[in-house]
């Protein structure tokens, strides 16, 4: 399924080196390639395709196949600045040619008109560094549209009342709906909500090269064998690789962005397979490593110039205001089989509460829910038993054997506050495989994600008892000390003092530095961050070949 | 591997479809190790035990019966559940060995304190070595499990009960573990890797999507 591709030396200098192949560097890659531009792509995975994702739980889950290693890239955690970092498996992130969105969940929620302006709409929150997007959900609406028709996202438009305004509808119908979707629809609607059909990355209908979805099972952490999972290796870097400008490399560990005496930067400096280390020129370079990997390759290319990370000197945020969303999970136990282990995990959400009022509630926030089914055989019987199940002999197994069918999830995602002190940083002591600084994660919730989730969950119990559910339950909820969605850490706004990129992705303090991915969120949204980082990568896109035509970044 | 919460999980269960972190950091092990417990099996000679002496052999086996007991259903001796878990302990679990070592004397001591006049675990009835391992229970108490995130097995019980679960549900499609697919028709997983709808009893008279204003017009 390799498409060939031009190789470029590496002092051969491109318009610009990408790094990270994932949501937002895939789309970049095939925007500015299809715009004439010629483009190197360095992504640490490697090149995975449909005939390497397996069904195989052992390859994917057990040699993180498709995830970051926690062994060879190992990371520490700490709840606040004033603890030690202790080593922990602090995160999750894709690493291979598609990045996250290979294995992901693929729900895909735009954000709403309130995420822009919502520090404008409830005012300051007190702990929080709540502020405005610099642009607003009518910048951006153009750029889902696209999303929707350029990668393959099924829905049906005007499903959901509290839909944002659109102009188009979807390209493709929703997926079929899974007997969790049909609990939940008819709970939602009896007690009053509105329900409706989920908008998925996952085609419904086939495209060129792509199959409508086989309902096989192994959709979430697994890479879609037959192409319907709309990843950014499917649904853009493939387009990419066609215009003959663009080439993807992938093994190459990106460590350091090299800046010359006038504090531009010239290109990426990276780790090949081998370990041997190579540096890619470029005119300009736009980071796309996640918000965990973008801030700490900013932090690890410090210099004279730029002594407490490249791009951080004016704000010194770099890495700062990490966002995880809040989230929560009830489970429910039916009187029939679901059989919710086929297909794709999430076919119904709901949108009721995703701007609650602070005054009637008591916290800030707001978020959406989700009725799936996710878990694989083992897991299931590890985890996903209720709590009172014993763990072993004749009533664990009747317990096991009964549930496994008629299981489903009420999944909350809810708003995350920002923080300042919620960080990704360099640990002073850990080292990776290559000898450089393991990432730190410092975080600790705003303590009304905490209010928020318990609320959503609470509506979650509801919906399951409105479902008739024989047996109801929640994991605890608790502080978070594990990151998947890793937003905010090199958030853009007009303010070079308080945040690291301006609207057009630029870094305010390198010229010819740009970063788009989660890093470039300043609020969270509900949940589900990815199709708002791929609207993004398609603005960035635009206005980066348009300051590229004008002669503005050489300049 | 996923967070404990969300998506996938991951994953991660990223994601995901996940399972636990014990299962999931040995897994690529675990397919030698279920490969070698059907090759040992089908063979149909005698099994060479790599870890594990006959005599803890036959205590293990008895040990993850009553974790997975066979019944009117096939369990953990039909999985060959023991020859996995040899086969794991001198492979991708060897970071547990200690655990059993420590844990079988224990066991023995215990079987002594509580049954006096049996010998050993295996020969004691199931309802007696039920009591031992409610009472191991009690002493190795686990702090609750967290949702996709399980940290490793602290204690020879849980290592034991997690061990026998992974040996018993693998994937059978892999030809690995799980004998005969009996896990996975216990659970009711088709063993398919592709479905059309309707999945399950709820979706199957689904009349179709229709928006809340009209079902409500209907009415």
């Amino acid at each position: 399924m390799k498409v060939e591709q031009p190789k470029y030396k590496t002092s051969d200098e491109v318009d610009f080196v990408i790094i990270g192949s994932g949501a937002a560097g895939g789309i970049l890659a095939k925007e500015l390639s299809t715009n004439g531009f010629r483009v190197v792509v360095l992504e640490q995975g490697p090149y995975l395709t449909e005939a390497d994702y397996t069904h195989n739980e052992i390859k994917v889950l057990g040699e993180d196949l498709l995830t970051n290693h926690p062994k060879s890239q190992p990371t520490t955690f700490r709840k606040t600045p004033r603890d030690k970092a202790k080593q922990h498996r602090a995160l999750v992130y894709g690493r291979s040619v598609g990045g996250t969105s290979v294995h992901f969940t693929a729900n895909f929620w735009r954000f709403h008109e309130i995420d822009f302006i919502e520090r404008s709409k409830v005012g300051a929150i007190p702990g929080a560094n709540l502020v405005d997007w610099p642009i607003q959900y009518a910048d951006l609406e153009p750029y889902y549209t696209k999303v929707e028709w350029e990668i393959g996202v099924s829905g049906l438009a005007g499903a959901s009342p509290f839909d944002p305004p659109r102009s188009k509808p979807y390209p493709m119908p929703p997926l079929p709906v899974k007997s969790s979707g049909v609990i939940f629809e008819r709970a939602a609607r009896q007690l009053g909500w509105n329900p409706f059909p989920a908008p998925m990355a996952i085609l419904s209908q086939p495209r060129p090269g792509r199959s409508a979805c086989m309902n096989c099972g192994f959709c979430l952490s697994f890479g879609c064998e037959v192409g319907a999972k709309s990843s950014s290796l499917v649904a853009a870097i493939r387009v990419a690789e066609r215009t003959g400008r663009c080439e993807i490399r992938p093994d190459s560990y990106v460590h350091r962005i090299e800046t010359d005496a006038r504090g531009r930067a010239i290109g990426a400096a990276y780790f090949d397979k081998d370990k041997n280390t190579h540096l890619q020129k470029a005119k300009a370079v736009i980071v796309c490593a996640n918000g965990a990997e973008t801030p700490r390759l900013l932090l690890m290319s410090a210099n004279k110039q730029f002594p407490n990370g490249l791009a951080n000197n004016s704000s010194g945020m770099v890495g700062n205001n990490l966002m995880l969303n809040s989230a929560a999970i009830s489970m429910g136990v039916f009187e029939h089989p679901l059989n919710d282990y086929k297909g794709f995990a999430v076919s119904r959400i709901l949108h009721d509460f995703y701007e609650l009022d602070a005054q009637k509630v008591g916290f800030y926030g707001g978020g959406g829910l989700d009725g799936r089914f996710d878990a694989t055989p083992i897991g299931f019987a590890l985890n996903g038993l209720p709590p009172d199940t014993p763990k072993w002999g004749s009533a664990f197994k009747k317990t096991l054997a009964e549930n496994f069918t008629r299981t489903m999830e009420v999944f909350s995602h809810g708003t995350s506050l920002a923080r300042e002190e919620n960080s990704f940083s360099l640990d002073p002591e850990l080292k990776d495989a290559w000898g450089l600084p393991a990432l730190r994660m410092t975080y600790k919730d705003h303590p009304d994600d905490l209010k928020l989730v318990k609320w959503l969950n609470d509506r979650a119990l509801e919906l399951l008892d409105a479902a008739g559910a024989k047996k109801k339950w929640s994991y605890p909820i608790t502080e978070q000390e594990f990151a998947v969605h890793l937003l905010g850490t090199c958030r853009m706004g007009n303010d070079p003092k308080t945040s690291v990129i301006n609207s057009d992705h630029r870094t305010h303090d390198v010229k010819n530095l740009f970063l788009c991915d989660g890093s470039s969120l300043v609020t969270s949204g509900r949940g589900q961050p990815t199709m708002t980082i791929e609207a993004l990568a398609f603005r960035a896109a635009d206005r980066i070949t348009a300051l590229a035509k004008s002669g503005e970044i050489s300049a | 591997m996923i967070n404990e919460l969300s998506r996938r999980r991951f994953l991660s269960q990223a994601g995901i479809a996940v399972s636990a972190a014990w299962a999931s950091a040995h897994w690529p092990e675990m397919v030698s190790a279920a490969t070698h417990a059907h090759q040992a099996m089908q063979s149909g000679k005698a099994y060479k035990f790599e870890f594990f002496t006959p005599a803890e052999a036959t205590e293990i086996d008895a040990l993850s019966a009553r974790i997975i007991p066979t019944d009117d259903t096939p369990g953990a001796r039909e999985a060959g559940v023991l020859y996995f878990i040899d086969r794991a302990l001198v492979t991708f679990a060897s970071g547990d060995q200690q655990k059993y070592r420590d844990g079988l004397p224990e066991l023995q001591n215990l079987v002594r304190e509580k049954l006096p006049g049996v010998e050993k675990f295996s020969a004691a009835t199931s309802e007696q070595q039920d009591e031992v391992l409610h009472t191991m229970e009690a002493s190795q108490a686990e702090k609750p499990p967290r949702r996709r995130n399980l940290q490793s097995a602290q204690t020879f019980l849980e290592a034991l009960r997690v061990a026998t679960i992974s040996g018993f549900l693998i994937d059978p499609e892999t030809g690995l573990g799980n004998r005969g697919g009996v896990g996975w028709k216990l659970i009711g997983r088709e063993p398919e890797h592709s479905f059309q709808p309707p999945f399950g009893y709820y979706d199957k008279d689904y009349p179709g999507w229709q928006p809340a204003q009209k079902m409500a017009d209907k009415k």
